[in-house]
């Protein structure tokens, strides 16, 4: 089988999904209720007005003729000035959208960090106490919601024991570590459960596996079983579930960046439909969703790497 | 001559498991048998008969499970062990092959990793001389292209390739015996006898002791030096395979063998054993052949017949040993 071809296929497969992803939120934007004219002015507009920005915006051109602007602009990175801002859509983006990225990372980090090896400690000490310790405890962390991780994080750790500021982003690189790390930890704590009960039991299917049986047959040390034959196998369950997931923590930054005011997309996100900014619903949806697919594409290409009978 | 593998009255007892069982089930029940340097040995029985586990039991491989008795290697006790012996043991001393290598290889490495991980593990080649010797043992075991081979991930081979790579991997350490697990039932017939004949082969090139796990009478006739037959985790008889293909003394056994399908008598009436294999939970304090038997007394069911050497190099547990009619060789 030709990987090199499977991988370019697998990239190729990218452009039309781009594609879709554009129809489908030009649609969903025409969808919504309200108009965003009348959102602009405000009651008071004279039916003159109305129409001069409605002719302004484009939106009394077909409607087909408004999609293919729509994609034409956005290939090129250019969504249109926000309704609500003024400004730009692509500028606004830009200086919020590193804000997710970084919450989102951080999440992920010490979702994998607190995960793996509480993972393997639970795998090894299978149905004993520091398993069930472990399951319970990370089963209070998913089963609790993460507004109420977060307010709870927030009144302990930063209004209690002001270790940790109430909100914002700060200023310079460290300054950002330190005020995201609070809503990082509330998204990687229901993420790390996940991780943790998928690795955990990928871990015990492989130990039951023939070829674990046949690696002792050869009289290899339990430290390369485990971290050779067992470790890789039983990640390649979780990376998929990782992927997902990291996906999903994009769309949940909406509610962690506002408990901690956090100025990300999420915040811009809900701003936005509150005042029916169009461009900029357009343009995050567009982004996240494009930013989704790559994440997926990345999980995918790892998974062909770590598993190589998927041929991808 | 020392055995190189001397198994005595081994005992193989899983807790219940499921709750339909109950109580603890001893799945081998005193198993005892010898094989010598360059000896090849069948375990032959039914499925369910505890062969498989008593192959895994020898290298310590089963999860769970308490294991009895005592497993000689070269006189040392491989239950007793401690750990790292025992891993010293394992692939050096005795060596296994599985019935399915597309289960036992591991499916996300190359099969030469497989085989240069033996090798990092019980010699001190360097990378390079590993690397030269995997193309070695995969020349040795019938793979042809074996430099390019080594590569090749586990499902890019063919099923015969598969068990010859699972082969390579068990000789890489220089096994002194070798314990295969129905290593030909999962292949076809032509390549079946390609992979015995590649056993023996290695048998004698190597002074190897072989352990043959198998339910086929067939092979066993054309490979094995001596048997043992099992029923119900116990050994029903034991002796070379001339003899006991000659003259069978456990009912069993006679039973199995006219069970067999001649070779070159078309179309004779096979003769099938009626019933089945007994659940091995609590086994009664009888022969467990009885409700299957055609030679029963009033013995088979007062104590369990015990295994006793009926001529020099023969046992047997059976009653009715001498009244078992000679078979005439088709």
């Amino acid at each position: 089988m030709n990987r090199a071809g499977a991988i370019a296929g697998r990239i190729a497969q990218i452009v039309p999904t781009f594609f879709l992803i554009g129809l489908v939120v030009f649609v969903l934007a025409r969808l919504l209720p309200g108009d965003a004219v009348s959102a602009m002015l405000g009651d008071r507009a004279t039916d003159e007005t109305v129409q001069r920005i409605t002719h302004q915006l484009g939106l009394d051109r077909s409607i087909l003729s408004q999609l293919v602007a729509f994609l034409a602009q956005a290939a090129q990175g250019r969504f249109g000035e926000s309704l609500a801002f003024r400004v730009p859509v692509a500028s606004l983006i830009v200086e919020r959208l590193p804000v997710t990225l970084m919450l989102t990372g951080m999440a992920t980090l010490i979702a994998l960090c607190l995960a793996l090896p509480l993972a393997f400690v639970a795998a090894m000490t299978a149905n004993r106490w520091p398993d069930i310790l472990i399951r319970t405890v990370f089963q209070v962390g998913l089963s609790s919601p993460v507004f109420f991780v977060g307010l709870v994080l927030l009144t302990i750790f930063a209004a209690g024991l002001h270790l940790f500021p109430v909100g914002g982003y700060g200023e310079g690189f460290g300054e950002h570590l330190y005020h995201l790390f609070l809503p990082a930890l509330t998204l990687a704590l229901s993420f790390s459960a996940v991780i943790m009960r998928t690795l955990r039991g990928s871990i015990l299917a492989v130990l039951r596996a023939e070829f674990v049986d046949f690696a002792r047959a050869k009289g290899l040390s339990s430290r390369v079983i485990l971290l050779r034959h067992v470790l890789r196998s039983a990640a390649i369950t979780t990376v998929t579930l990782v992927g997902l997931h990291i996906g999903s923590l994009l769309g949940g930054a909406v509610i962690t960046e506002s408990v901690f005011a956090v100025p990300g997309v999420g915040r811009l996100m809900v701003d936005s439909i509150f005042s029916r900014d169009y461009p900029v619903i357009q343009a995050l949806t567009l982004i996240l969703a494009v930013l989704v697919s790559l994440t997926f594409l990345a999980t995918d290409l790892l998974h062909g790497w770590l598993d190589p009978r998927t041929g991808v | 001559m020392m055995p190189l593998l001397a198994v005595r009255d081994l005992t193989v007892t899983f807790a219940a498991a499921a709750a339909a069982a109950a109580g603890p089930v001893r799945v081998v029940d005193g198993i005892s048998l010898d094989v010598m340097p360059g000896e090849v040995v069948g375990l032959v029985g039914e499925s369910g008969s505890g062969k498989s586990v008593t192959l895994r039991a020898l290298l310590r491989l089963l999860h769970a499970a308490h294991i009895g008795g005592r497993v000689l290697w070269k006189g040392r006790d491989v239950l007793a062990m401690p750990d790292h012996e025992l891993r010293e043991m394992r692939g050096k001393g005795m060596a296994a092959v599985f019935q399915e290598p597309t289960a036992a290889l591991n499916p996300v490495l190359p099969i030469g990793l497989q085989i240069e991980e033996s090798l990092s593990a019980h010699t001190t080649l360097n990378a390079a001389a590993r690397r030269r010797r995997a193309i070695e043992l995969l020349g040795e075991v019938g793979i042809t292209d074996a430099s390019r081979r080594l590569g090749a991930y586990p499902h890019e081979l063919s099923g015969g390739q598969r068990q010859r790579a699972m082969i390579a991997i068990a000789l890489a350490a220089g096994p002194e015996i070798l314990l295969a697990d129905e290593p030909t039932t999962a292949l076809d017939v032509t390549i079946q006898d390609q992979i015995l004949a590649l056993l023996l082969r290695l048998v004698a090139d190597r002074g190897m002791g072989l352990l043959l796990v198998t339910h086929d009478l067939g092979v066993v006739a054309e490979t094995c030096d001596r048997m043992v037959v099992l029923y119900a985790g116990r050994v029903a008889e034991a002796g070379s395979v001339a003899d006991v293909f000659h003259q069978p003394r456990h009912a069993y056994t006679d039973a199995l063998l006219r069970s067999m399908p001649g070779e070159g008598t078309a179309r004779t009436r096979l003769a099938p054993i009626p019933g089945q294999p007994p659940s091995l939970g609590r086994p009664p304090d009888a022969c467990a052949f009885v409700p299957r038997c055609g030679y029963t007394n009033p013995l088979c069911t007062e104590h369990r017949p015990p295994l006793i050497e009926v001529e020099p190099g023969r046992a047997s547990a059976c009653t009715a040993w001498n009244r078992l009619p000679a078979r005439v060789p088709s």
